[in-house]
């Protein structure tokens, strides 16, 4: 899907200073050789195996299934890799490449601190230094991630610059990396910012759809209908996507987080209500005024509170390809609680986001239909947030 | 031939940078005022970004001030209308891609021809994306100007060979912002650029002293300030305009 110059139709491209240029030309040609490499691939199919916990499951979700009354819903288990969440997929493969590459220092932009717990953990085991910067608000909202990420050896900078959200912190972790390139990586944590960051990113992530499809095939002979996944800035929506964009019969679904509404200001749903625009290294629709200046999104998910996109899914979106959906605070609270109580299984806010359009799926489509609803991550980080949310007074 | 050159005709050139609308409009247009009758010989003026990704703490909080007090692009073109009744030194707009993109290229561009803005610098567009404005800078007669960092190396000859108005050579790794020192090879640099193109080229980031203004000025033919004027823009606010005056004057004297 991408080509020579990084551009996924008009979108994607590398908008960033010329002190990075270098850096990412370097970045390119060194993932262009690891990635035909078979040392590379053994060593990064061993950690994923013997680290990350690969393959993740396909659970049949059967009472949530005949609770709904509709289409069967597979549940891709990435809240059981290792840290919690499907971050750890990118973080391995860029962690190795960036050893390869000689570098020994690993930084980090943070949402919801998974990215960051995730880069943490990789810097530990590859013995690297690691810093991550994450919104003031964020190390708030995710206090144990911050120590998670203190714990396992990383720095963590609190961003108190503009909205102290995801946003800031990819500034910040843009504005570290200009300063110390020579020994630094920018592990960026989701398919955005300049080329190849969209492209390496994704193909760490596409393990996801890669093992749904093999999965699938084994226990049904068949395709999904339909794939369903949360979006911010979109990593394992297109992991969970990509090896269904040439299965046209696939529906490809993202949620994005509507916050408290699309049509209020409060919302980070960037393709329902953003335009196209150039920010963070890369072409793709971003929440902006009339002037372009980025605007400061919302919503519950610290994950998903950020105002772009992906090119690939602005691409994806463009040609119709995948639908985007927007949930609200409200919706993606009760998804939450629904799957803890009807399955057992506490997802993050974020993934709740996807589980909420899938209940609204599912029951419209008949019950030879199958759905599968990645679950990005488990939601134990959410829980003093949520009950907040819910007015209990819950202390960490 | 670039209405840029101009800046460079008498002796070394000094180019201030000043975020409009901090902290307001009116004292953008004194600040402009006082520095051109202080010896600037271009002013780049900044189109404030709620986020500035290539800036240091300094003009980042520049056009925090400046985007609260309700400052926009229209208004900024309104500005610059005014300013040229009395001011006749070369102006550039120095903002961020989207920004432009945001405004319409061909809108932005063509306004800027109009209201006598000479070139536009765009920190977040590289070689590599400058298509993305190039021919509607071209058919406006607006310089784009390209900018080269300490770790442009094999990219120098290329950058510098298609560059337009003025090289900005970026002093140091990092984000703008006041430095006690200047480390970067800076003659090998430039000799570099002056084997590919005879436009000239002024160092920026970093720069604050008298001191370090002479001695770049030595290496190249301009150099460029930001940061140290917005400090006093940040400590004088309405107050600034004298006090930019007297610090242009100061770094002028420095370097002629």
């Amino acid at each position: 899907m991408t080509n020579p110059n990084g551009r996924f139709g008009i979108h994607g491209g590398q908008y960033i200073p010329e002190t990075l240029m270098n850096a990412v030309i370097e970045l390119e040609e060194a993932y262009n050789h690891y990635k035909e490499d078979p040392d590379f691939n053994k060593e990064l199919e061993s950690l994923f195996k013997n680290y990350a916990g690969r393959p993740s499951l396909l659970y049949f979700a059967e009472k949530m299934t005949n609770d709904l009354g509709g289409a069967q819903i597979y549940l891709k288990r990435e809240d059981l890799n290792h840290t919690g969440a499907h971050k750890i997929n990118n973080v391995l493969g860029q962690a190795l490449l960036a050893k390869k590459m000689g570098k020994t220092r690993l930084i980090a932009e943070t949402g919801a601190g998974q990215h960051g717990v995730a880069t943490a953990t990789a810097a530990a085991l590859m013995g690297m230094e690691c810093v991550v910067f994450m919104g003031e608000e964020d190390t708030v909202r995710q206090a144990l991630n911050v120590y998670r990420m203190r714990l396992l050896g990383a720095k963590v900078v609190p961003v108190t610059s503009g909205t102290r959200t995801l946003k800031d912190a990819v500034s910040e972790a843009m504005r570290e990396w200009t300063s110390r390139i020579s020994d630094t990586h920018y592990c960026l944590g989701s398919v955005m910012g300049p080329h190849p960051f969209p492209t390496i990113v994704r193909d760490f992530q596409a393990v996801i759809s890669k093992e749904i499809k093999e999965q699938l095939l084994s226990e049904k002979g068949r395709l999904p209908d339909a794939v369903i996944a949360c979006v911010g800035g979109g990593s394992n929506a297109i992991g969970s996507f990509y090896h269904f964009i040439e299965e046209k019969g696939v529906r490809l679904i993202g949620c994005e987080a509507a916050g408290r509404g699309v049509d209020t200001f409060e919302t980070a749903a960037t393709i329902a209500t953003g335009k196209l625009g150039i920010f963070h290294g890369m072409k793709s629709y971003f929440c902006q005024d009339e002037y372009g200046q980025i605007a400061p999104v919302y919503s519950i998910s610290a994950g998903l509170d950020y105002p772009g996109v992906g090119p690939e899914h602005a691409h994806l979106h463009d040609i119709h390809r995948a639908e985007y959906v927007p949930v609200t605070d409200d919706e993606a609270v009760d998804a939450f609680e629904y799957l803890a109580r009807m399955e057992g299984i506490i997802p993050a806010i974020e993934s709740a986001h996807a589980v909420s359009y899938a209940m609204k799926l599912a029951p419209t489509l008949d019950k030879d239909k199958i759905i599968v609803v990645t679950i990005s991550g488990r939601g134990d980080k959410d829980c003093a947030a949520i009950a907040r949310y819910r007015g209990e007074d819950i202390h960490e | 031939m670039s209405k840029i050159r101009k800046a460079f005709e008498s002796g070394k050139a000094f180019i201030a940078f000043i975020t409009c609308g901090d902290p307001d409009l009116e004292t953008t247009a004194a600040v402009v005022r006082a520095a051109a009758s202080n010896g600037a010989d271009l002013i780049e003026l900044g189109i404030p970004f709620s986020d500035p990704t290539a800036e240091g703490p300094v003009i980042q909080g520049a056009n925090l001030r400046a985007l609260r007090g309700g400052v926009t692009t229209d208004k900024i073109f309104d500005l610059v209308k005014e300013i040229r009744t009395d001011v006749f030194i070369p102006l550039v707009f120095m903002t961020y891609a989207n920004v432009v993109f945001s405004y319409g290229a061909e809108r932005f561009i063509s306004k800027c021809a109009s209201y006598g803005i000479d070139g536009l610098i765009l920190p977040d567009l590289p070689f590599e994306e400058k298509e993305e404005f190039l021919g509607v800078c071209r058919n406006n007669g607006v310089d784009l100007i390209s900018l080269i960092a300490p770790t442009s190396e094999n990219r120098i000859a290329m950058i510098a060979s298609e560059a337009e108005g003025f090289l900005y050579i970026v002093s140091s790794l990092g984000v703008t912002g006041t430095r006690s020192e200047i480390t970067t090879d800076l003659k090998t640099i430039v000799e570099t650029v002056k084997k590919n193109t005879d436009i000239p080229c002024a160092i920026g980031f970093g720069i604050s002293t008298p001191e370090q203004a002479e001695k770049m000025s030595k290496i190249a033919d301009g150099v460029i300030i930001g940061s140290a004027i917005i400090k006093i823009l940040e400590k004088y606010g309405k107050e600034a305009p004298r006090y930019v005056g007297e610090y242009v004057k100061s770094i002028k004297d420095a370097i002629s």
